[in-house]
């Protein structure tokens, strides 16, 4: 590797880093500022114009409050908790292609943090290594509406998992038509996705040469079930059992005070963001958009894909705090239930649809 | 050089981690401990450019096993106070015997640099050795397929018998 290219691959890491901190940021924000507008509030509108720098004075109040360490805590896990929440949540949207890539010189500079070969595990590893925090946090603070959050969390995140993994898959699969051959890399299944679907049918064309060649419309109930299942993920409400307020006071993080519940609390931003950021990967296009190269000025059509990114995530994000300001939270049962009996077996059978459907297309009927 | 950096780095987590496993008191530490070593092994697979195995090794393993280890510790809550006798006579004597003949067959070959007992890493990796997922998926679809469903099946099957097994306890007798 030569200097130019370790340079480009630090500028990357930190350009992805800094914004997933700078989004991060403004999701809080937007999240209190959402929700009040929904419940007829004004929300935060003191710090800044619009209130938009109340969560950087949160954050400085959190820095300086003094972290309050429990007596009865198991002091190692407590301490390593927050940091366990915190370094997935990161390393996941290192996965995602933010933009399109362009060229410094000769050498080609991809905004995305890595693209690796098995992406899409990669981030099904880490989505998984991020329920370690909370049940660590659980079980370590030494009480028992911590310990109840963390039980809680753990059977959550193990059953909507598999259901996450199983719309993924049908995508996969999908995308693997598009193409030479199938992909786990984020930044092809990316690719693929560029063009519109005016090829399909002759007799369509002229209204199918406007819709984008985004996986979601094929795969619409993959979609579904992996928002579904992302929205459990990141235990956010209606499937927020985990620090349910009336039932167990904070949950997992009801001991944790200071810098280290602002861990926590960013680690749950930033999975939403990631989180939604994969799911408009998938699904909706990612940066894919039409850029006008040649009409617009060149740095407008540079940055445009960047925006189209963002617009399709926040569409995402802004989904979650809709969920939030509208359903009420589910029953343990209910939980249960809408994972093992409604979205595996939905997930499996989409998977089977879906197989056979592409087989058809690709092959040709059975008996020919 | 980095690899060397790394796997010296990765083998130490990996033995602190295997070393916690036995020696912890509270069952939690030692299951955060093999979590540790798993992850070293991860690591040490990318080192060795197996993404794919590494990839699954903590999904399947740190992901899945391990949170469901720490759930059965958590909700059965196993007590320090609970049952430590060695029921296995002279089981430590024994393991130590073991360990220590090992421990000298390693210095051993070390010493007398007699590095045919462990065969070296090969010279120039074949681009087929690349763990891409594709490097993966074709001989596991073509040359090995019947081998690979033999599998599924076998794994199939051993679920669906342990269900059977916890379900049908009660009514048989």
């Amino acid at each position: 590797m030569s200097w130019p290219e370790f340079w480009i691959v630090v500028l990357r890491v930190i350009l992805t880093f800094g914004l997933l901190l700078v989004v991060t940021i403004l999701n809080v924000w937007a999240e209190r500022k959402i929700l009040a507008k929904m419940q007829s509030r004004i929300g935060p509108s003191r710090a800044g114009p619009y209130g938009i720098l109340q969560t950087l004075a949160d954050g400085m109040k959190l820095f300086f409050k003094e972290s309050i360490t429990p007596r009865k805590v198991e002091l190692g896990m407590y301490v390593l908790a927050p940091f366990l929440a915190v370094i997935p949540a990161f390393l996941i949207f290192m996965m995602v292609p933010w933009g399109r890539p362009f060229m410094i010189g000769d050498h080609e500079v991809t905004l995305q943090g890595a693209d690796l070969n098995v992406g899409l595990l990669f981030i099904l590893a880490m989505s998984s290594m991020a329920v370690y925090a909370v049940i660590l946090a659980g079980w370590s603070s030494g009480s028992t509406y911590p310990l109840i959050g963390g039980v809680r969390a753990t059977a959550q995140a193990i059953s909507y998992e598999a259901a996450m993994g199983l719309a993924m898959v049908a995508v996969v699969m999908f995308s693997a038509t598009q193409g030479d051959g199938g992909t786990l890399s984020l930044a092809e299944i990316v690719e693929r996705q560029s063009g519109t679907w005016g090829d399909l049918s002759p007799a369509l064309q002229p209204v199918l040469q406007f819709v984008p060649r985004w996986n979601v419309f094929p795969q619409i109930v993959a979609f579904v079930i992996f928002f579904i299942a992302i929205v459990a993920e990141t235990n956010r409400a209606p499937f927020d059992l985990v620090e349910a307020e009336q039932e167990i006071v904070g949950g997992f993080h009801t001991e944790y005070s200071g810098i280290r519940f602002a861990m926590f609390f960013l680690a749950e931003y930033i999975n939403i963001f990631s989180m939604s950021a994969i799911a408009a990967t998938l699904f909706l296009g990612g940066w894919n958009g039409p850029t006008f190269d040649g009409v617009l000025p060149g740095f407008v059509s540079a940055v445009l894909p960047t925006i189209y990114f963002l617009a399709k995530t926040y569409f995402l994000v802004f989904l979650f705090f809709w969920l939030r300001a509208t359903l009420p939270r589910l029953r343990y049962d209910q939980l249960m239930q809408l994972g093992w009996k409604r979205l595996i077996p939905g997930a499996l059978g989409w998977l089977i649809v879906s197989t056979l459907v592409i087989s058809f297309r690709q092959f040709g009927p059975p008996w020919s | 050089m980095v690899e060397g950096i790394l796997f010296v780095l990765m083998a130490v987590t990996a033995l602190a981690g295997a070393v916690t496993v036995v020696v912890a008191r509270n069952p939690v530490y030692s299951a955060m401990g093999l979590l540790g070593t798993l992850f070293s092994v991860a690591v040490l697979y990318v080192a060795q450019l197996a993404h794919f195995v590494a990839a699954v090794q903590v999904i399947v393993y740190a992901g899945a096993v391990m949170t469901l280890f720490l759930f059965v510790i958590m909700f059965i809550g196993v007590d320090t106070s609970d049952d430590r006798d060695e029921r296995l006579p002279m089981q430590r004597f024994w393991v130590g015997i073991l360990a220590g003949v090992i421990v000298l067959l390693a210095a051993g070959i070390t010493l007398s640099g007699n590095f045919d007992w462990v065969p070296a890493a090969v010279e120039t990796i074949p681009e087929a050795t690349n763990g891409t997922i594709q490097a993966i998926a074709e001989p596991l679809f073509t040359d090995w397929v019947l081998a690979f469903e033999a599998t599924a099946l076998l794994l199939t099957i051993s679920a669906a018998g342990a269900i059977a097994l916890a379900h049908f306890k009660g009514q048989r007798t």
